[in-house]
């Protein structure tokens, strides 16, 4: 059982983390860059798989080389066996069409054809929730590629192996109250809800996600190690990681990045202040009265009582 | 009947006693699973923290776990106090010879930090083996078939089978109820432990006790500071804290709706102790939990069928006067308890591991140390109430004092103190516990002049400084009459009559032409501690895998 994860790079969007300037746009150069929060559940889902099945797992991301950072992250997080980026300056400034043409063609570079395909739901920046659909999309008008059945919103899955079907459960209307069963034959591609939850109802299973965390941890502190390390060594040194550019892909740089981009975003509104957790109540230095009501309310915490 | 996951040996538990079992096994090649329903081993488990290496114990944690006293033991307690106290007057007692005896090692320990450490070498051992040691993972019964044991069923794991099952979950074992070997009813059978973890610089320990980097002192206390509830007090040295608690009979702390947060603090705010908290205290971790009393309730034939209980799950925790045994006697009978299953199967045999594994308790003596015939013999006579006043009256009269003075001199009452004999025969009645030793601290004593000011913090800082992730409840009040389950209020260490914040709470509500006092019960603040279980009508069980209180020092 061969499963990819699709993810990307997101601005850390937690309290203390993100930075606004005061306009109310993000600030790129002060707010970190980590995994898209919902696609570590496209990664469960696919670690799940892994425990439950045996298999391998690759996480796959576009974009500029410090990603390796995001992919070690998921490697780390979610126990990812290996690890893909494509990245190339004609890449950059896609929108999720050049991003879906990209990553369907990094996935036909693989050496063998993945039996599922996942992808989180939506990002936390750009919130389209496309680049998953679009993706199998492309693999659908690929020639060389298998069919993918598409199944969105799954919040459970079930891999049949000797049948060859994935049974999953999904959200009807992206919502709790309605739950369908959806089974398909494999390969297939999905895209986990955020309501997906991993299920290990057998201690085998358990005792096993329990060794690919020791295996995984020990790996994942080597990658860091290795894209810490300053010296001449490349990243791609490392046998999980595996870099691929335009011309590894053999791309039309008029059909990627920029270039290969029908999108035109109209507008951007700016993220309005978050309220403030406590009430609370201006008052000005020059305003005598309210300074005194200050002053009494501060008293007893002055005195020391 | 439906194909199951199945391992050879399931061990329930992950303190000293399934350790121990897994261990054995895991060196015999057995394969083994290890379920323990903390989400780490240890944070749900609580002790005093003296761990006895026994001369004559055919196991012990340190033969099967290399370098376990350095990396997961605190310091070696060398030296043995009791203190008897009669207001400021307290004559202490050097028990080093009890404590000596028949010890090969003795060290103070803290739960967390020992069981993790041992469930980390107990998932090596038992991986190899095929099985392994899961974690947040609650057994919640036995799996029958046809009547017979063949395995356990479990909050979030599909039902598994095993060739054997080793019940080491401690005291309220939910398995050796199923199993209809052990009940929860009567308080007499059991002791209810509260333990506050104290910080203190390890130089500042080693200055305020007198020792050294590598060594331990241990002090008891008995006597009056406790309002009359038969039990005592202990306090231990770690390496960076203080273990500090009280050990009390739950049939005492019953009647006498005593307190026991209240009776700890008796005990942290003596005079006495000032000497070692010198006006500074910060307590890390309040903890309870109930222990067994093997006097009573030690099972002579601890197994059913596949099932086979080990350590306090059978109640083999021996109280031998102050000095409180439970640990060692866990990895015993885990170890035994192993061997008899490995025997047994080597005979072709596996079912005879229950009776293989009885004979052995008995033949290592175990249950000789468990059940003191003496004490059996005597329990009658010392036990009741006019025996009792008798020697009240003689204690009281001036030939009483006389002759404590005249014993005193000779050493004779230190003597018997060190006695196993005198102290398997000790009757567990408020005379040996609270007046002897009153009279001997009021007859021998000296005064202490310390005044010890430290302020012990308030029950409701003491639950919320502890960690829980609270889930459904896990206890059900079945019947909530203040008859039925008043005592709760009082005895369950987390309430206290007329505070809010705790589990049990007395409420009067208005019925049909009067008023009625009932119980009511909010398990959120719960520490797992078992007392309510059996002074309470409840239908008790542990939290799932994980959920709870977690405790950090334990
Ligand atoms: C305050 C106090 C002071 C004490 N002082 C001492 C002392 O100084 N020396 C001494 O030797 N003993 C002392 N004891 C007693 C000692 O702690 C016990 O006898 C000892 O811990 C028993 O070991 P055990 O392995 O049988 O059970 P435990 O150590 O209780 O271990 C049972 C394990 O099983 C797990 N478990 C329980 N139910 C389930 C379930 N359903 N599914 C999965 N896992 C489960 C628990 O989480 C736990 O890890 C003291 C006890 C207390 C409370
Ligand atoms: S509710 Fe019961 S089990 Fe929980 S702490 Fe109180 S007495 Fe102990």
């Amino acid at each position: 059982m061969r499963s990819v994860v699709l993810t990307k790079g997101v601005p850390d969007f937690r309290e203390g983390q993100v930075s606004f300037d005061e306009d109310g746009h993000l600030e790129r150069g002060k707010t970190p860059t980590v995994m898209n929060p919902n696609d570590k559940y496209a990664l469960r889902a696919a670690l799940q798989t892994k425990v439950r099945q045996g298999g391998q797992v690759s996480l796959m991301s576009m974009g500029p080389p410090g990603y390796a950072e995001i992919l070690q992250e998921g490697m780390e997080d979610v126990y990812a066996d290996d690890l893909y980026l494509l990245s190339d300056r004609e890449m950059g400034a896609a929108d999720t069409w050049a991003t879906a043409m990209t990553v369907s063609t990094g996935l036909e570079q693989m050496e063998e054809n993945p039996d599922l395909i996942f992808a989180g739901f939506k990002t936390a920046d750009g919130e389209t929730g496309h680049t998953g659909p679009q993706t199998e999309w492309c693999l659908h008008i690929n020639d060389e590629m298998p069919e993918y059945p598409l199944i969105t919103h799954v919040i459970a899955l079930d891999v049949d192996q000797d049948e060859g079907v994935v049974r999953t459960k999904r959200l009807v209307e992206g919502d709790i109250s309605e739950i369908e069963t959806v089974e398909t034959e494999l390969p297939a591609f999905i895209v986990a809800d955020p309501e997906f939850e991993p299920t290990y109802r057998k201690a085998e299973h358990r005792l096993r996600h329990k060794d690919f965390r020791e295996e995984t941890q020990q790996r994942a502190s080597e990658f860091a190690e290795h894209l810490a390390d300053d010296s001449e060594k490349e990243m791609t040194d490392w046998d999980r990681f595996t870099m691929w550019n335009q011309e590894d892909l053999n791309l039309d740089p008029d059909f990627i990045g920029l270039d290969g981009s029908p999108t035109i975003v109209s507008g951007v509104d700016p993220i309005p202040k978050a309220p403030s957790e406590r009430e609370a109540q201006l008052v000005e230095p020059d305003d005598t009265e309210g300074m005194e009501d200050v002053l009494e309310e501060i008293q007893p915490y002055a005195a020391g009582d | 009947m439906t194909k199951h996951e199945h391992y050879e040996a399931l061990v329930v538990g992950c303190g000293p006693g399934g350790a121990a079992a897994a261990a054995t096994l895991a060196n015999q090649g057995v394969e083994t699973l290890v379920l323990e329903r903390g989400t780490d081993a240890g944070s749900k488990n609580v002790s005093g923290g003296l761990l006895y290496g026994e001369k004559s114990a055919p196991y012990t944690l340190d033969t099967l776990f290399p370098n376990f006293r350095e990396e997961a033991a605190e310091r070696p307690v060398g030296e043995y106090y009791i203190h008897n106290v009669a207001g400021r007057q307290v004559k202490t007692f050097d028990l080093h010879d009890i404590h000596h005896r028949d010890t090969e090692w003795c060290d103070a320990v803290l739960r967390r930090k020992m069981d993790s450490w041992l469930a980390d070498r107990v998932h090596e051992m038992t991986r190899e083996t095929g099985g392994g040691l899961l974690t947040n993972v609650r057994v919640n019964g036995l799996l029958r078939d046809g009547g017979e044991i063949v395995g356990v069923t479990l909050d979030e794991l599909d039902p598994i089978t095993a060739d054997v099952i080793i019940a080491a979950d401690g005291v309220n074992s939910e398995l050796a109820r199923d199993a209809g070997l052990m009940d929860w009813e009567d308080p007499e059978d059991w002791f209810q432990g509260v333990k506050a973890v104290v910080e203190m610089d390890p130089e500042v320990i080693n200055e305020r006790f007198g020792i050294d980097d590598d060594e331990g002192v241990a002090h008891l206390f008995s006597g009056d500071l406790f309002d009359g509830v038969r039990g005592g007090g202990f306090l231990y040295t770690n390496d960076q804290t203080l273990s500090v608690g009280t050990v009390f009979h739950l049939d005492s702390i019953s009647e006498e709706q005593a307190e026991p947060h209240e009776l700890l603090d008796n005990l942290l705010t003596h005079p006495l102790l000032d000497q070692w908290f010198q006006g500074e205290y910060e307590e890390r971790e309040y903890a309870a939990k109930l222990v067994p009393d093997s006097k009573k309730v030690a099972h002579p034939s601890p197994h059913r069928g596949r099932l086979l209980l080990v350590g306090d799950a059978a109640g083999q925790m021996q109280a031998q006067g102050p000095i409180i045994k439970g640990m060692n006697h866990a990895v015993t009978a885990g170890g035994l308890a192993a061997e008899a299953f490995q025997e047994a199967k080597t005979r072709g045999d596996t079912n005879a591991a229950g009776e293989l594994y009885e004979r052995k308790l008995e033949e290592e003596g175990v249950l000789a140390k468990l059940r003191p015939k003496r004490y059996r013999a005597t329990r009658a006579v010392s036990e009741s109430s006019i025996v009792n006043k008798v020697g009240n009256a003689v204690l009281d009269s001036p030939v009483g004092s006389v002759g404590l003075k005249a014993a005193g001199k000779f050493g004779l009452l230190e003597k018997s103190f060190n006695s196993p004999f005198v102290l398997g025969m000790i009757p567990d009645t408020k005379m040996s516990y609270a007046v002897i030793p009153e009279r001997i601290g009021e007859v021998m004593g000296t005064r202490v002049t310390d005044d010890n000011t430290v302020e012990p913090p308030e029950l409701d800082d003491r639950i919320g400084d502890l960690t829980y992730d609270v889930d459904d409840p896990h206890i059900e009040l079945q019947d909530n009459s203040f008859e039925a389950s008043g005592t709760a209020v009082t005895a369950c260490p987390v309430s206290a009559e007329d505070f809010g914040g705790g589990c049990y709470r007395e409420e009067t509500i208005k019925t049909n032409g009067g008023q009625e006092k009932v119980v009511s019960l909010d398990t959120q603040p719960c520490v797992e501690c078992g007392t309510c279980a059996v002074v309470a009508d409840t239908h008790w069980e542990h939290p799932s895998g994980g959920k709870g209180v977690e405790y950090k020092q334990g």
